[in-house]
């Protein structure tokens, strides 16, 4: 039984921890746990040492000799050991707290666990992690690294006359980002289609949710027979797979020889240029559009429909509420009250709906005066920029812009699951 | 009499709507499959009602020594299998940990998630590209399949975690009280209850690969690597009309076990999104 210390110092087990991993532990004289942490941050910094090195000295610098250092590698190198510092520096402050906690137990004498209690308390405490690092290392380098690199290759100059080996990049701050609104093709394009991405977001959204609800509404009817037929078939847009069905509508609409101008519209005498005029082009994306994506409404809220209860309705009917009331103070607000989350999820998707203008017309019909297609979306820009002309830097700028548009979505999404409070109990 | 003629009417009403609605879903879909049983190879000369039948087109795909497309249907099987099986694993790991366990992090993990699954993933795609190409895993089915397991993780997880809630934690407190460890409450209670659910992460991840040709266009360059997806692109993103029918005959070989399935599966799609949607 250890006796109370008082001469024994929390503070200068932190210190001697903060310094070096395991000191602390010595001077609470936890001899094995010491030397396993002096030996873990050893190896750490002699396997390491070098990479991280290496590593942030190209993340500040992006190489010094044209040829020898290549920039993106270098800058790859350095975001790698950003991340892995933070994991280092996660388990440093532990290894201060846990010197911490020994060094006061052992200055109110308690006992210490012994090696195998110990060992049962770092298997239990330490079990989530266990669990949680193979996914969080997969999401961290495939999702959160590649993000990462994008937001710094908006501050870069990387494009097709400045690439790598030939070129170091260099740090050019907001430069990019003043150019998109100053440099009049860029503003103008930019602009223009920002705001298309806008109509395209809030119309095609909107029509796919209206037509999904109105469906659900009249299939739900109580004199609507042969439901389940009606409802599989309604689902079929959804279930065939959309780059099939884009890429067969992109033929049906084709100006010359697709079937819409050469079998629906000649028996009314008419031929819509439906690929080589934007206006035509965005009536039909927003057509297709709708097509594919009210079946998912309305398998949603079909099943919100059938949730709510009768006695709703009777209660409304013996007020001798009208149809219409009926609808907009008992169907709707349920409805929306289920679904909202999806359904602004619904327009989250289609704000980046990259598969349907590129599969569609490939952003185009061309645009005289500026660099992005008649149909361009904001992502299917990024993709042209980025594999067609090489313009890495813009890019990724207006990336970042996609990027900042799209956590408004995601702080929507914040405040209505902060109200649900989820705790773990372990 | 007056209201029951007007019930009437608008019962009318509705099935006409509805029977237009039908020929709209319907057009598309049946020019397809006579466009796939139309002689030749171009879309011009195609008709709606073509005036020969052929099965040409689907006997071109299986037989012809040119054709890789039993070769892309086997490539896509693999990607779909090893990603529905890799990402039920990965999730249900990390759903189990976020919705049982206090720890560290993770309330910012949560969120986290969410605002992740809101990027779309062409925005990383130059340095996806760059670091598969670090890893030597560019033009590699495993390459593929490492970006599509971590790729899901932030909304499958969140999703996964929103059902296990659901899941009384009485049930793994008894289960603990019995003398089972963590991983004991996991397999033998968690899994279990949480069938559904996991069923459509891996119905969700086994589609995916199938209907995706964004990346596997990205990151695979040999034709022999291709997946049904970006064999079928190539038939006609160079040459458009030519090979159209061979296309439509690609296309429907896909689309139909995946609508069949789908059609069987849809109502725990949606009882499980809505699970996951709402109790976030």
């Amino acid at each position: 039984m250890p006796e109370a210390n008082v001469r024994h110092r929390p503070a200068v087990a932190m210190a001697l921890s903060l310094l070096f991993a395991g000191l602390g532990q010595l001077y609470n004289r936890r001899y094995i746990k010491g030397l396993l942490f002096i030996v873990i941050e050893a190896s750490f910094l002699i396997t390491f040492y070098n990479f991280l090195n290496i590593g942030l000295w190209g993340l500040v610098t992006l190489g010094e000799i044209p040829m020898l250092d290549h920039s993106i590698f270098l800058l790859i190198q350095g975001l790698v050991s950003v991340i892995i510092i933070a994991f280092a520096a996660a388990l440093h402050i532990a290894n201060i707290i846990d010197a911490r906690n020994d060094a006061r137990r052992r200055q109110r004498g308690e006992p210490f666990p012994s090696l195998l209690e110990s060992c049962r308390n770092a298997w239990d405490k330490g079990f989530p992690y266990i669990f949680v690092t193979p996914g969080l290392v997969m999401l961290l380098f495939i999702v959160v690294l590649p993000l990462l690199f994008m937001v710094s290759l908006a501050f870069t100059d990387y494009n097709l006359y400045h690439s790598p080996p030939r070129h170091l990049l260099n740090w050019v701050g907001f430069e990019n980002f003043k150019n998109l609104v100053s440099i009049p093709i860029w503003k103008s394009t930019f602009f223009s289609v920002l705001a298309w991405t806008i109509v395209w977001t809030v119309v095609a959204t909107t029509m796919q949710i209206a037509l999904g609800l109105f469906l659900a509404l009249l299939v739900n009817d109580p004199r609507i027979k042969f439901k389940r037929f009606i409802r599989t078939v309604l689902i079929l847009p959804w279930a065939v797979p959309a780059f099939v069905t884009i890429l067969v509508f992109a033929a049906m609409f084709n100006d010359k020889f697709g079937a819409i101008n050469r079998e629906v519209l000649s028996l009314f005498g008419l031929s819509i240029p439906w690929m080589t005029d934007p206006f035509w082009t965005k009536v039909a994306l927003i057509l297709i559009q709708t097509w594919l994506g009210f079946p998912f409404v309305f398998a949603l809220f079909t099943g919100v429909l059938q949730s709510i209860s009768r006695d709703w309705y009777e209660a409304a009917d013996i007020d001798g509420a009208t149809r219409w009331q009926k609808f907009r103070s008992i169907t709707l607000p349920h409805v929306l009250y289920a679904t909202a989350p999806l359904l602004i999820m619904q327009y989250a998707g289609n704000f980046n709906n990259f598969n349907i203008i590129y599969l569609f017309n490939d952003g185009g019909p061309a645009v005289r005066g500026q660099n992005a297609g008649g149909t361009d979306i904001l992502i299917s820009w990024v993709y042209d920029l980025t594999f067609t002309t090489n313009n890495y830097n813009m890019a990724a700028a207006i990336s970042l812009i996609i990027g900042l548009i799209v956590s408004g979505f995601a702080i929507y999404q914040f405040r209505r699951t902060r109200s649900f409070k989820e705790e773990g109990n372990i | 009499m007056n209201r029951k003629w007007k019930s009437r009417v608008e019962v009318a009403l509705i099935y006409l709507f509805i029977a237009f609605m039908f020929v709209v879903i319907a057009y598309p879909l049946l020019w397809t499959i006579s466009m796939s049983l139309n002689p030749g190879t171009s879309l011009y000369s195609a008709s709606l009602i073509p005036e020969k039948w052929t099965f040409e087109h689907y006997k071109w795909l299986f037989t012809s020594p040119q054709s890789d497309y039993l070769l892309w249907y086997k490539n896509s099987l693999f990607v779909a299998a090893a990603n529905a099986v890799l990402s039920v694993l990965f999730t249900a790991l990390i759903a189990y940990a976020f919705s049982r366990y206090k720890f560290v992090g993770r309330k910012t993990g949560l969120y986290l998630f969410l605002v992740l699954q809101m990027f779309p993933s062409l925005m990383a795609m130059v340095a996806i590209y760059i670091l598969l190409n670090m890893l030597h895993l560019l033009d590699s089915l495993w390459g593929l399949i490492l970006i599509y397991v971590g790729g899901q993780i932030p909304f499958n997880a969140w999703l996964v975690k929103g059902y296990f809630d659901t899941i009384p934690r009485e049930l793994d407190e008894a289960a603990r009280i019995d003398g089972a460890g963590h991983f004991g409450v996991f397999f033998r209670i968690m899994l279990p209850l949480a069938k559904p659910i996991l069923a459509v992460v891996a119905l969700f991840n086994f589609m995916a690969p199938f209907t995706d040709f964004l990346l596997p266009s990205i990151v695979l360059r040999d034709p022999d690597k291709f997946t049904l997806a970006v064999g079928l692109f190539n038939f006609i993103s160079d040459r458009f009309a030519n090979n159209f029918t061979r296309f439509a005959a690609g296309s429907i070989l896909i689309a139909a076990p995946i609508a069949i399935v789908f059609l069987f599966l849809q109502r725990y799609l949606i009882s499980g999104l809505t699970a996951g949607g709402t109790k976030g």
